[in-house]
């Protein structure tokens, strides 16, 4: 996966301030080549930023932004071999869609034929061949879609920037789009940084996924890294349904909360370090009360389609607990957990 | 909603006795003889017969030629103008707009007077010309204070629209055409200025047809012997007493006029959408 290729794009030390706002607070980022990284977070966190830096909208405050080892912060957008398929598409609604595809060519002077080459293959590309005369305007937010990333496809460049472009879309062709972005990547085999606050759309397409909050970095990692190795709180918090719970590493693979000891797999803490664990909810096992430290009474029961979500006050807090079985409220039941899933994170400081 | 339609009714009232009423008065007017009297009707082409001479066709020729160099500089200096506005914050836009606007809150004929004095041959500029030790200029009653008296009225007809156009368009159009490689002369051409065609049309066809149909700049800037369109029927009507010749040229002239509006307004519609 990912980062085996060579390092394309490389931010360092980069921040970025608004008026006396500082919305990136020195941010370390290598993008490799044919890699799918996914920026996300929450609204207001800074990824757009940073895809708009990438893409020369905006310059650094400080630090350095190097595409294949060369600084270019002060390049134009122009003259970068970046393009971005942008939020609303900005799709140019005086010209057809094979006259918004062949912009980026009919600026650099290409030969007619060569033009029309390369967009009747964008357009089988993104499904859309029939559609050369069809008017912009007209077309379903889909469609619109389709152009946008054609358009900035057909140009071929180095990386494409996708800021946001599945928001506007309906649930389900959201799905479907997700489905096609990862295939048309692994086609043409280039860079996509991709920027969302959709958890799920970022742990299903990507091959890295950078977490971030307030302008910072939270983790780097594989969805998987991040979603079973969350490094502190507020990644647990973000990506997928927690139980955030405070406690002590008593040595390694030894963890206490909630008054009992617990076994787990994590190493390299110091002996009685405050930490975080965190269980997911579809980690946690519901068993009679006898056979588990963790006792608690079942408060509530809420059907969610696939499975139920039940909360379990215990002594000192409430569970939440994902599972397909069936149980009653009031009953009194015990939990218990698996060493792996069980999560130690370095506690955040706020 | 149905109560409120009848408040309708003394509007309609008003645009019949204001507009409709007049409107059939003037071709009444038009296609007879006989002056002012309504009494003895003969119909007659004569007057329309009477524009194809020479003397009146120059005059709607100076006319059309004066509108189109006005709108020419007003399409240059409005779109500079406006162009610039659109690039200050939403709030400086407004009030720059403002200014723009705040002389049509001065009535026209102060406002010509104003240029008088500045143009006369010993008006201001010529002082200040003598006084550095340049000589005079004629300015007065020529092409130039006429055109440059338009101009400055016209003015805010040709910026409003074109800022409004301007202003409206999607910033994020400007990000895509760098982003697919047009640097900035080639995004002005190619996207800031196409979306903004409708202003520039609707400035266009406002500025031309006030500047044909005017007849008190002319008149003050361009003396006696500056006769346009809007003079000859000021003429007719007033001094002359032809009100039927009078009429038969406002007519033509609303024709002409309805012609291009209708004209421009489909030129809008091609650039608007999808060039095919």
């Amino acid at each position: 996966m990912g980062n085996t290729g060579n390092c394309i794009i490389s931010l360092k030390g980069v921040t970025k301030n608004f008026d006396d706002q500082q919305v990136l607070r020195g941010i370390d980022l290598n993008i490799y080549e044919n890699e799918f990284l996914t920026l996300l977070g929450p609204s207001g966190c800074g990824k757009t930023t940073i895809l708009r830096i990438i893409a020369g909208f905006e310059e650094p405050s400080a630090g350095e932004l190097l595409f294949n080892g060369i600084d270019i912060a002060k390049v134009p957008p122009y003259k970068r071999e970046i393009n971005t398929v942008f939020q609303k598409y900005a799709l140019f609604p005086f010209l057809n869609v094979y006259d918004n595809i062949a912009f980026g060519l009919n600026i650099k002077k290409e030969n007619k034929s060569i033009i029309e080459q390369k967009v009747k293959r964008m357009l089988k590309l993104v499904g859309l061949e029939g559609f050369e005369k069809r008017d912009v305007t007209l077309l379903s937010g889909g469609q619109q879609q389709r152009v946008a990333i054609a358009r900035a496809l057909v140009n071929e460049p180095k990386v494409l920037l996708l800021d946001e472009p599945l928001g506007a879309l309906d649930a389900k062709l959201r799905k479907e789009m997700q489905v096609e972005l990862k295939k048309i990547q692994q086609e043409v085999g280039i860079t996509f940084i991709f920027v969302t606050h959709d958890q799920e759309e970022a742990l299903s397409m990507s091959d890295t996924v950078v977490v971030m909050n307030n302008g910072k970095i939270q983790q780097i990692g594989t969805p998987v890294d991040i979603y079973n190795e969350p490094e502190n709180r507020f990644v647990a918090d973000f990506i997928g349904e927690s139980n955030i719970i405070e406690g002590n590493m008593i040595r390694d693979c030894l963890v206490k909360f909630d008054g009992y000891e617990f076994e787990c797999v994590d190493k390299g803490f110091k002996e009685n370090e405050e930490i975080e664990v965190v269980l997911r909810p579809e980690d946690i096992e519901i068993v009679s009360p006898e056979n588990a430290k963790l006792r608690g009474v079942i408060k509530s029961i809420v059907f969610k389609g696939v499975h139920y979500e039940i909360m379990v006050q215990t002594a000192l807090r409430e569970y939440k607990i994902h599972t397909t079985d069936i149980f009653e409220v009031g009953r009194e039941v015990g939990l218990t957990l698996e060493k792996e899933d069980i999560h130690v994170m370095y506690k955040m400081e706020y | 909603m149905k109560h409120f339609k009848s408040l309708v009714r003394p509007y309609i009232l008003w645009s019949f006795l204001l507009i409709v009423i007049p409107l059939v008065l003037i071709v009444l007017y038009s296609v007879t003889t006989g002056g002012n009297s309504l009494v003895n009707i003969q119909f007659t082409f004569d007057n329309f017969k009477k524009i194809a001479e020479p003397i009146y066709l120059q005059v709607f020729a100076r006319s059309f030629k004066l509108g189109i160099i006005t709108t020419g500089i007003c399409l240059v200096v409005g779109y500079l103008l406006a162009y610039q506005i659109t690039r200050f914050s939403e709030k400086v836009q407004g009030l720059l707009i403002l200014a723009v606007t705040v002389p049509m809150w001065i009535n026209t004929l102060l406002r010509t007077y104003a240029w008088i004095s500045l143009l006369s041959d010993n008006g201001i500029i010529n002082s200040i010309l003598t006084a550095i030790g340049l000589d005079p200029v004629t300015m007065m009653y020529t092409d130039f204070s006429v055109i440059i008296g338009l101009v400055c009225d016209l003015l805010p007809f040709m910026v409003i629209p074109i800022h409004t156009s301007l202003a409206k368009m999607d910033k994020s159009l400007i990000e895509a055409s760098y982003d697919l490689g047009a640097h900035k002369w080639q995004t002005f051409w190619k996207v800031i200025f196409k979306m903004s065609i409708p202003g520039v049309i609707n400035g266009i066809t406002m500025v031309f047809l006030l500047a044909i149909s005017t007849f008190v700049i002319p008149k003050l800037l361009g003396g006696g012997q500056y006769v346009l369109i809007g003079n000859l029927i000021e003429e007719q009507f007033v001094s002359v007493g032809d009100w039927n010749f009078g009429s038969a040229i406002s007519l033509i002239l609303a024709v002409v006029i309805l012609i291009m509006i209708r004209v421009t307004k489909k030129m809008e519609k091609m650039e608007g959408g999808s060039e095919q």
